[in-house]
């Protein structure tokens, strides 16, 4: 059984994320289950999916602390999720914070770089992902979630390939951003292999 | 999804007309309805829930199988016809599908659908997962046609919106419904709903007893004579808290909440000196219990929400039932990792409108155009409910659907000297909001009444509606004129205006405040999420660092960075509103 949360700020694009794992998990053979924030929080607030791959549970939320995977795109939300990593759990994270309105109303500002430093001391293993040089890599802000995969599936974590999670995106996306998503989800995993 | 597969289970049934209308957490079913149409299956996103139920009764009067869908506040606005229709029954299958929101979510209450079936005495089944939503859908419309009576199916947010792996049937193409056949029966009048409300009372019985054999109702034996009583999600925490806990109670599980399957109950009673229940919501099988107890005389301890043993409000989980159960069996408590307290403070986000959303700039010019006046500020259901968030503050009051334009003339009738301005959606407005503003005309309620014009239905995920031009399955159709409806109800004053036209809009305003009467200003300007942008924004090196355009706008796309103001260029759409709003003239667009 794999259980991976992801999680991040209402348009991020977690929904597709968690869907292409669930999918790539189906075409392998497996029983999935997945369940996505969608409705209000969406706008703006914290959304996280639940993905939990193989027979043996039967609801399709995470326990806290049954984590494997925690696919984070955004530094704050990665800390806010943290409880639901198992121990020794692998943490992949965008390093760059979304900044609430409610910290610039405050004249403040969330701190990603320590948010990036609190998860290496507490997660297993950390791999950070440089979300916006990969899309500014692939020319599209909407790659964000193919990088996280990316990282996600060569970190072998996920106990799925690159190539079945790419199969998967070629199946679901529209054929004419098939070479970009292809291109973020190699730089995804490349920042894998940098850990 | 849950509620494709509710849709797909309902298809394999041979469902023929299927009708609604959008909200969270049940939009999806008829969405994939609409999608997955084969080509025989009628589907319309219905004006409100009211005129969707009633379109449903007729086609099952007629004979065909119908499947009607909302969210647990649309069955409040569907109440009359589905009291009623209990009584008359149906004659093709009548599925109601209602989602209920524990939480809640995304939804003003935490009402129980249980209670609603009880109360009409309509059987209702509750799942625990997608899968069995699925078998559930197709299982409801065998029911309705055997009683002759419509069926509710009542799965909430986290069936709704999960996800799991289902072998789905084909979809057959079923004959053409027999045609509506004239009888006195299908008139309610007092005389018929006498005898229905006997033979209604009288099923209950038979129903309940029949109901004990469900497939849906199940008991699974266990250690001890300690036992767990549970249903719909909850059903599948419990499963989950018992791997975690390692324990082996006998758990009983009731698919079926109305009518309660008494005899399976009483049995499994029986069986235990004690049982915890685990629901969300209400006390719905707890009362059951307890009542069942009283009535065969049953010593079984009933523990739950009424007993302080679980919560009486919000989701439950497997980690709080892990939690509560262990308490209850006397096993060690499971340990619940917790946030670490040396962590960094965790941002707050609580939901606001997106970067560029014309709603903001709606409500940025009503601000403008009454700053300095007693105004108060009644809200309604939709994306612009978030116009309550800081800095807009333009929510005073938000209650339902189409409230938004009468909570404004009781204010004004209570005689205060304050300014009442009401905000309604586009959808909202088709949905209760008509009758509302013939409401202030026909009795002279002096109110502004602002109606905010996306051209969608944006927070339920863009849905059309009567002002739009197209239905759900993307036929063009007439495209109806809230102006032309505002001028046929006679208000007093009528103004369109584009919202990011910022001077225009104020000073539409600023005459519509000033005017007497019913007024009402149209801003009219479409949703970010479904037009293309209209380029970006930038702020100059020279930011004064005033900080004026956070503070007056809590655009998403703002934040200070070393004390100047930065526009994160992804959320930017160029919607132009805080370069208006800098005193200093440092916000511009960025050349093309």
């Amino acid at each position: 059984m794999m259980n991976c949360l992801l999680c991040g700020v209402g348009g991020q694009g977690t929904v597709l994320a968690s869907r292409v794992i669930a999918q790539t998990a189906m075409e392998a053979g497996e029983f999935a289950r997945t369940a996505e924030t969608i409705g209000m929080a969406q706008r703006g607030g914290c959304v996280v999916s639940h993905v939990r791959v193989g027979g043996g549970c039967a609801s399709a939320l995470i326990p806290l602390g049954q984590a494997d995977v925690l696919i984070a795109f955004e530094p704050g939300e990665a800390v806010r999720c943290l409880p639901y990593l198992k121990a020794g759990g692998t943490v992949i994270v965008n390093p760059a914070a979304v900044q609430p309105v409610t910290a610039a109303l405050s004249g403040g500002r969330e701190d990603g770089a320590a948010m990036v430093d609190y998860l290496k001391k507490k997660a297993g293993r950390v791999i950070v992902v440089d979300g916006a040089a990969v899309c500014a890599a692939c020319g599209s802000p909407k790659v964000l979630n193919t990088a996280l995969l990316g990282a996600a599936a060569a970190s072998g974590a996920l106990g799925l390939t690159l190539e079945q999670t790419e199969k998967t995106l070629r199946a679901r996306l529209p054929e004419k951003v098939h070479e970009m998503n292809v291109r973020a989800l190699r730089l995804g995993a490349a920042a894998a292999g940098k850990e | 999804m849950g509620n494709e597969a509710i849709a797909l289970g309902a298809m394999a049934a041979g469902v023929q007309v299927v009708c609604g209308y959008p909200g969270t957490p049940s939009t999806e079913v008829l969405e994939t309805a609409a999608k997955r149409n084969p080509g025989h299956i009628y589907v319309e996103w219905s004006v409100n829930e009211k005129t969707a139920m009633e379109v449903a009764a007729g086609a099952a009067y007629a004979g065909a199988r119908v499947l009607v869908t909302m969210k647990q506040v649309g069955l409040n606005v569907a109440s009359d016809p589905l009291m009623c229709v209990n009584y008359v029954g149906v004659k093709g299958g009548l599925v109601v599908l209602v989602a209920d929101d524990p939480g809640p979510i995304s939804s003003q209450t935490e009402q129980d659908t249980r209670h609603f079936a009880e109360y009409a005495r309509i059987p209702v089944l509750d799942p625990a997962t997608p899968e069995q939503a699925y078998e559930m859908a197709g299982a409801a419309f065998a029911l309705s046609e055997q009683l002759g009576t419509p069926v509710i199916l009542r799965p909430t947010t986290r069936v709704c919106h999960a996800c799991a792996s289902i072998d789905a049937a084909p979809i057959p193409v079923p004959e053409r419904p027999a045609g509506f056949k004239k009888n006195p029966d299908w008139v309610i009048f007092p005389r018929l709903s006498h005898a229905a409300k006997k033979k209604l009372f009288a099923r209950e019985e038979s129903l309940s007893r029949a109901l004990s054999g469900s497939p849906f109702n199940t008991v699974r034996p266990g250690r001890g004579r300690l036992g767990v009583v549970c249903g719909g999600v909850s059903a599948a925490y419990v499963q989950d808290a018992m791997a975690i806990l390692n324990a082996d109670c006998p758990v009983f599980t009731v698919g079926t909440p109305y009518p309660f399957p008494a005899e399976l109950a009483e049995e499994f009673l029986e069986t235990v000196d004690a049982v915890l229940v685990f629901e969300e919501l209400d006390p719905v099988l707890e009362d059951a219990l307890v009542y069942l107890c009283g009535r065969r005389g049953l010593h079984t301890e009933i523990l739950g929400k009424r007993t302080g043993h679980t919560i009486t409000a919000g989701e439950n989980s497997a980690n709080l039932i892990a939690v509560q159960l262990a308490a209850f069996l006397g096993l060690p408590a499971p340990e619940v990792p917790e946030p670490g307290a040396d962590a960094p403070a965790l941002p707050v986000r609580p939901p606001i409108l997106c970067a560029g959303c014309p709603h903001r700039a709606s409500f940025y010019a009503v601000k403008q155009a009454t700053k300095g006046m007693n105004a108060v500020y009644s809200g309604d259901i939709g994306c612009y409910t978030l116009g309550n968030a800081a800095p807009l503050n333009t929510t005073d009051t938000c209650l339902c659907m189409g409230a938004g334009i009468s909570i404004p003339q009781g204010l004004e009738r209570a005689g205060d000297d304050a300014v009442h301005i009401g905000f309604v959606g586009d959808s909202t407005f088709f949905h209760s909001g008509v009758t509302n503003v013939i409401n202030a005309v026909y009795n002279k309620t002096p109110v502004v009444i602002c109606i905010l014009d996306n051209s969608t239905t944006a927070m339920t995920g863009h849905q059309p509606h009567p002002g739009i031009g197209r239905t759900v399955m993307g036929e063009v159709t007439a495209k109806i004129s809230i102006e032309k409806i505002l001028e046929a109800i006679g208000v007093d004053f009528l103004r369109v205006v584009d919202p990011l036209d910022q001077p225009a809009a104020v000073a539409a305003v600023r005459a519509a405040v000033e005017a007497g009467g019913v007024r009402c200003v149209i801003f009219r300007s479409p949703c970010v999420a479904i037009v293309k942008s209209h380029g970006r924004m930038q702020v100059r090196a020279d930011c004064r660092r005033c900080g004026r355009c956070i503070r007056e706008l809590g655009c998403p796309a703002l934040s200070l960075e070393d004390g100047r103001a930065v526009i994160e260029p992804s959320l930017c759409t160029g919607c132009g509103l805080c370069a208006g709003v800098c005193p200093f003239g440092c916000i511009q667009e960025v050349e093309k």
